[in-house]
């Protein structure tokens, strides 16, 4: 065979005053970079096999171990950088389409990091959330355009509402592209919380039935488990058009993934492909979905709303508008930064628009049209920290879903490689000794404090603002101001730049 | 009496207890890397973690309500203490004979050569009157220190 022109991406410095040769590394790495070597009476490693995962370097018992970037440079090239030459080198010896994992990490503007929140000074007194009551719950779901009171109650039944003790939720995630136990640890989290989190296209196993109050179950295009007691398993249903991560593409969770379990939670026989085609190929135009939207509707008898999660494409308010008319009571935008377990590298880093400025346009356009009441806008897509929570909410959204942050919680490092199926922190891999180093009863205590630990931020900075209602803040745009932005750029997201 | 018990359907086969384990009986019980690196002999772990494929757990001595080593001890080094429950081998009196090792159900007595050949076995660090250090120290929190009648298996 001819040389492989591909070199490690990572350095491994093992320090051996503080190796103890327990071979704990070997044990915990699963792409089989460290390897006891029996002759020197060491372990060496493979580093053309790390992916910087971390696991080893956690697990070492003396920190003897570190990863850094390969000090190997190519001649200085500000066009023909090292991304450009690995991938075609890849793509020279492999002859594939160039696959990745995760969100787009190319540094495109950050228009989070771009915004700036307002806080209360002498002439609007700030509020402390230690000692007043803050109120952060959130209501998913059609609105209805006016209420009648009667008595101090609603005459009229309001539209079925999803009710969530904070604005965040964890992002479709099937199982199949995450483990069984990750799936688990959010939805034991969403429980633990008062929250949702979202089976994503894989069904609903049997042992998370229990969950069903917390959960929104997901018909995606390939209908993947989707039957009449899936659909009144979960108290809201989610039709999925679209993935931040790559728009415009379908799903394949290869036949080695799908064991027993998998094959019974999503109807499909053990060790087939299971292929989530692009389109759902009964859905052509609005007035196709629309016939979905009712068709679950008609299922659950009216009972639960049902949301519609399109990737933020160049059209998105107009589609957004559709949506929204063709029924949907939850609308779910997410955005270029949206994660995925697998998605073609060119798509997920090039297709799609920033998930700010699609839900500013979104919200914009709804208001304009005065539909904005008939659904909640949800927004995913690389949601980092409770700030960027509440630059969402006052930019317009009703709730964010976190999907990579909650991985994160449970341990994911953010290596890129899912996959490849090997994820050694259980978290994105269907091997039995993988799947098991993540225990749910941890992993669903970190995504709890997790979320805890933002309600409170949240809380704080409303306080801050001198807001004491989430419901106060939603679309309020005055509380925010743009730093480094064009005058277009502040336009679209309807806010003042800094100053102003 | 509390014992350690394994929940192999989180345990990932990593060993750390048997490393925490050989360092908390090794002449350094705090430093792990004088315990490997300075200790003239390799310090034992009283803990072995057991595996095959997918199915991995951590394994130490059972304290047996009616234990065979302490019958099959032939100095009378292997006791149960009748007040903590805690089966131990006073190693003063142990004279390596290895009867123990044959008579365990459990595989859960090991040899210690490195000095005078004592057996050497868990004691559920019984000195420090603490958690067992495997127990604290199990990453993934696959041991636990419960009584029977709270479901340990």
């Amino acid at each position: 065979m001819a040389i492989s022109m591909q070199m490690p991406d990572f350095l491994i410095e093992r320090d051996q005053n503080r190796c103890i040769k327990c071979k704990v590394c070997v044990s915990q790495c699963a792409n089989g970079v460290h390897v006891w070597d029996e002759d020197e009476n060491k372990v060496i490693a493979n580093e053309e096999k790390c992916v910087d995962c971390h696991r080893c370097v956690v697990y070492c018992p003396t920190h003897a171990l570190n990863i850094k970037k390969a000090p190997l440079e190519f001649k200085e090239n500000a066009y023909w950088n090292a991304d450009a030459i690995r991938g075609i080198t890849k793509q020279a010896e492999g002859g594939g389409v160039l696959l990745t994992s995760m969100g787009n990490n190319k540094p495109l503007p950050v228009y989070w990091d771009r915004m700036l929140l307002n806080a209360s000074q002498v002439t609007n007194p700030s509020i402390d959330p230690l000692r007043e009551p803050m109120e952060i719950k959130t209501f998913l779901g059609r609105k209805p355009d006016s209420v009648k009171i009667k008595d101090g109650k609603l005459v009229e039944k309001l539209p079925p509402q999803l009710e969530i003790n904070m604005p965040i939720m964890f992002a479709a995630m099937s199982f199949g592209a995450i483990s069984l136990n990750a799936t688990k640890s959010l939805a034991k989290a969403a429980e633990a919380c008062g929250t949702m989190w979202n089976t994503g296209e894989g069904g609903l196993h049997s042992d998370c039935y229990q969950y069903g109050k917390n959960t929104i179950v997901q018909v995606a295009s390939g209908r993947f488990g989707v039957h009449a007691k899936y659909l009144e398993a979960g108290s809201a249903i989610e039709i999925k058009i679209g993935q931040g991560a790559k728009p415009g593409i379908g799903g394949h969770l290869p036949g080695e993934k799908v064991g027993q379990e998998i094959s019974e939670t999503r109807m499909v026989p053990i060790g087939s492909d299971a292929i989530s085609p692009a389109p759902h190929h009964d859905i052509y135009s609005i007035e196709d979905l629309r016939q979905l939207i009712y068709a679950l509707k008609e299922a659950t008898r009216y009972e639960k709303p049902i949301s519609v999660k399109i990737s933020a494409v160049h059209n998105v308010a107009a589609i957004a508008s559709g949506v929204v008319r063709a029924g949907a009571d939850i609308l779910v935008i997410d955005g270029i930064r949206g994660g995925t377990g697998a998605a073609p590298l060119r798509t997920r880093d090039s297709v799609g628009i920033p998930t700010e400025l699609a839900l500013a346009a979104v919200d914009s356009r709804l208001r304009e049209e005065g539909i904005r009441n008939h659904a909640s806008l949800v927004v995913a897509g690389g949601i980092r920290n409770s700030a960027d929570v509440i630059k969402a909410i006052a930019l317009g959204a009703d709730a964010c879903y976190i999907g990579s942050a909650a991985l994160i919680a449970l341990g994911c490092h953010m290596c890129q490689t899912c996959h490849t199926g090997k994820c050694n922190w259980g978290i994105c891999t269907q091997d039995p000794k993988l799947v098991k180093r993540l225990n749910p009863e941890i992993g669903a205590k970190r995504l709890t404090n997790l979320i805890n630990a933002w309600s409170h931020e949240i809380k704080e900075i409303l306080g801050g603002m001198g807001i004491n209602a989430l419901e106060s803040l939603r679309g309020n745009r005055l509380m925010i101001r743009g730093v480094g932005l064009s005058d277009r750029e502040c336009k679209i997201l309807g806010i003042l730049p800094a100053g102003e | 009496m509390k014992r350690v018990y394994a929940k192999e359907e989180v345990c990932a086969g990593c060993k750390l207890c048997e490393v925490y384990c050989a360092t908390a009986h090794s002449e350094y019980p705090n430093s792990i890397i004088k315990a490997f690196l300075k200790q003239e002999t390799k310090p034992v772990a009283r803990i072995l973690v057991e595996g095959n494929q997918s199915l991995t757990f951590a394994l130490q001595c059972r304290h047996c309500e009616d234990a065979n080593c302490t019958k099959a001890c032939i100095t009378g080094a292997m006791h149960k203490d009748p007040e903590t429950g805690i089966v131990i081998n006073d190693e003063s009196r142990c004279v390596g004979c290895w009867t123990c090792i044959l008579a365990c159900p459990y595989g859960a007595i090991k040899r210690n050569e490195n000095g005078r050949k004592v057996a050497s076995k868990c004691d559920l660090c019984s000195d420090s009157g603490e958690i067992p250090i495997c127990v604290q120290k199990c990453p993934n929190e696959a041991l636990v220190f419960m009584e029977v009648s709270e479901g340990g298996k």
